[in-house]
């Protein structure tokens, strides 16, 4: 009570104006220390971005160079280029074209008038910075997309997500309509043991797989990372029963009525409700497919033909080391698509995520 | 027949993907890796395979790069499992704060990493972590201080692959965040006036009600842990460099079983693997009943 009286005595006493003042204060401090760490967070993509677009020559120039990718300025005198310097002179910085190098004086030409006379300027050439230009390579991406061969690697990820999507479309509708319409004996421990299967640590089953589909010619195909999705997988299944369930069921009752069987049903009442839910998987299995490294390594292993695009980017890297502005291109367009789906979808991704995380 | 009985009929009709799936690559595969692991099964000479008995498992107290694997994600996790719960619960919280503006764009911020491929995350943070150019330590350098030679030391390489696990903080994060927005107010309005400060009503009243997904994201965690494997793949080139620091257990495995193609034991390695991330489980799940409330009164 006592705290209570405190609270309501403070705010009559201080003019409304400061409590205002305060609040705009806290939120302004609050939302500016949300931003740069924000801002931190994000910086590796600035980094990326600033790196790919650099000249090979400027990384390895110097180590401490520019964070931007720059040229040095040349100017060409006489047929010969030589490299423009900030000289300091009494008046002032003047950018000059360093003509003679000398340790006790160097002598310049000006490029804004190069037939005057050379200038003289006392003083090592060597504690002079050289001028730099902004000088974005774009072309390096266009080295990264041949070299790489992105075409390949893009159809490869392709045709393993498509034929990914429809497999997990179609058994994951099936198996969330079981589980979401019918009066399964057992129900209860079947979905228990599905939802279970998340926390196995798939290494334990991957071993025995791994030495079935090498036995049956599999290896080397993209066929493990095909097939199995054709056989419903918790994440998809939980996400699609749950929306399964928030649909009335008069509409299946009605079908019912009329002489519908289930697949009927399925096919033209359930379905044609459930596009948000079809749409939101479809894309999640994407993206999966995208990101996904271990399968595609493991199964794929010396067929860079076959490989998608994690693993071909991982293999050229390996190969092509010492490259920072290549290795820099090679993330940046495999992040590409995966990024641009999100903020194209993001709230069904969220929206995905919470249903999975919190309902369980 | 009755139309229940047609109905459990269509019923597993629908099921059976799952019910084959879930004997042909999790029931089957579970009982093939334990037979396996009593075997000296190589997959380059397939031909022949011997019985040994309990001789993998007792190979593995005499493997020196079971211990060196073991201790390494142990110190790994020395760090990656109170972040793993401190990160996530302190952005929600700052996200969940009433005054912060610009929520919705700072959450889709912050979640946007997780989608970014394993591949080009860690290329990009090899980079931002070199000794020299990454703007790591050329941020530090403006500071004054000499920055750690992040990738290539025994000790730091640690924290550097903490530091790049941030990146994979969305999931948690959001549904961290979603269960503290499900929090009722009217909570929040008796602890105040019961006197609670926001100290009190975030240690009172949010960490309560949160806790199952707090203890969600644990469990999800420690099996990662235990399954910890492309970034330093990916980072060490499958070397599990520097030294053996990187040499965490799962790239142990995937070395014995899929590079020597050494299944039998392998599925010994696996199996100790699974014992483990078993137990782990175990033992959170018990402790769960001392601090993680449940509101509607049931487990999940």
């Amino acid at each position: 009570m006592a705290i209570q009286t405190r609270v309501i005595s403070s705010t009559i006493a201080s003019p409304w104006y400061l409590h205002q003042l305060g609040k705009f204060g806290a939120s302004a401090l609050l939302t500016l220390f949300a931003l740069i760490l924000v801002s931190a967070f994000l910086t590796p993509f600035a980094y990326s971005a600033l790196t790919a677009i650099k000249d090979k020559e400027q990384i390895t120039a110097s180590a401490r160079g520019s964070i931007l990718p720059v040229d040095r300025v040349k100017f060409t005198y006489e047929g010969k280029e030589y490299d423009v310097v900030k000289v300091p002179f009494e008046d002032g910085v003047r950018e000059l074209a360093l003509f003679i190098k000398g340790r006790q004086e160097s002598t310049f030409i000006d490029p804004a008038d190069p037939t005057a006379e050379p200038i003289v300027w006392k003083g090592s050439w060597r504690t002079l910075e050289p001028v730099e230009r902004l000088a974005p390579r774009w072309g390096n991406f266009a080295i990264a997309w041949q070299q790489v061969n992105f075409p390949r690697l893009i159809f490869n990820t392709l045709v393993i997500a498509v034929l990914g999507v429809i497999g997990t479309l179609l058994s994951c509708i099936s198996v969330a309509y079981a589980f979401a319409r019918f009066p399964i004996p057992g129900k209860r421990i079947l979905f228990l043991i599905l939802i279970g299967t998340i926390i196995l640590p798939s290494q334990v089953t991957l071993v025995p797989t791994y030495t079935f589909f090498a036995r049956i010619g599999w290896v080397g195909t993209w066929l493990p990372l095909i097939v199995p999705h054709f056989f419903a997988n918790a994440y998809n299944v939980f996400l699609i029963r749950q929306y399964f369930l928030t649909l009335p069921r008069d509409l299946d009752e009605a079908a019912m009525i009329d002489g519908a069987g289930p697949f009927r049903i399925l096919l033209s009442v359930i379905i044609p409700q459930s596009w948000p839910v079809i749409v939101a998987v479809a894309l999640f299995h994407t993206v999966f497919a995208w990101n996904d490294y271990f399968m595609p390594l493991i199964y794929l292993l010396g067929k860079p033909e076959l490989q998608p695009i994690s693993v071909g980017i991982q293999v050229f890297n390996f190969q092509y080391g010492q490259q920072p502005h290549l290795i820099q291109a090679t993330a940046l367009m495999g992040l590409a698509l995966p990024v641009l789906i999100f903020f194209m979808a993001q709230r069904v991704f969220m929206r995905g995520v919470v249903i999975t995380g919190v309902e369980k | 027949m009755s139309l229940k009985r047609i109905q459990q009929i269509w019923g597993f009709i629908f099921l059976s993907p799952w019910i084959i799936g879930f004997l042909a690559f999790t029931l089957f595969p579970l009982a093939a890796s334990l037979i396996l692991s009593f075997t000296d099964y190589n997959l380059n000479r397939a031909d022949e395979i011997h019985w040994l008995g309990f001789a993998n498992y007792m190979k593995i107290f005499t493997d020196p790069l079971v211990g060196i694997s073991l201790a390494a994600t142990f110190k790994f996790a020395l760090i990656a499992l109170p972040l793993s719960i401190i990160l996530p619960v302190g952005l929600a919280a700052l996200l969940n704060a009433k005054q912060l503006k610009g929520k919705r764009i700072l959450r889709t911020l912050f979640y946007m990493p997780y989608m970014v491929p394993v591949v080009s995350s860690v290329y990009i943070w090899q980079g931002m972590l070199n000794t020299e150019t990454g703007w790591i330590n050329r941020f530090l350098g403006l500071l004054g201080i000499a920055g750690p030679n992040w990738l290539n030391d025994i000790v730091w390489i640690y924290p550097a692959l903490n530091i790049i696990g941030i990146w994979g903080i969305g999931n948690a994060f959001l549904i961290t965040l979603a269960a503290m927005q499900g929090v009722p107010t009217e909570l929040y309005e008796a602890a105040t006036v019961d006197g609670a400060g926001p100290w009190g009503r975030f240690r009172n009243v949010t960490l309560p009600m949160i806790s199952p997904v707090i203890f969600y994201n644990l469990v999800l965690s420690v099996i990662g842990l235990f399954r910890y494997f492309e970034i330093p793949y990916i980072l060490s080139q499958g070397t599990g460099r520097p030294g053996n620091a990187q040499m965490f257990f799962n790239l142990h495995l995937y070395k014995t079983a899929f590079v020597f193609k050494e299944m039998g034991y392998g599925s010994a390695l696996a199996w100790l693997l699974f014992a483990m991330a078993f137990i782990a489980t175990l033992a959170l799940f018990v402790s769960s009943r001392r601090w993680v409330y449940y509101a509607s009164g049931d487990g999940f």
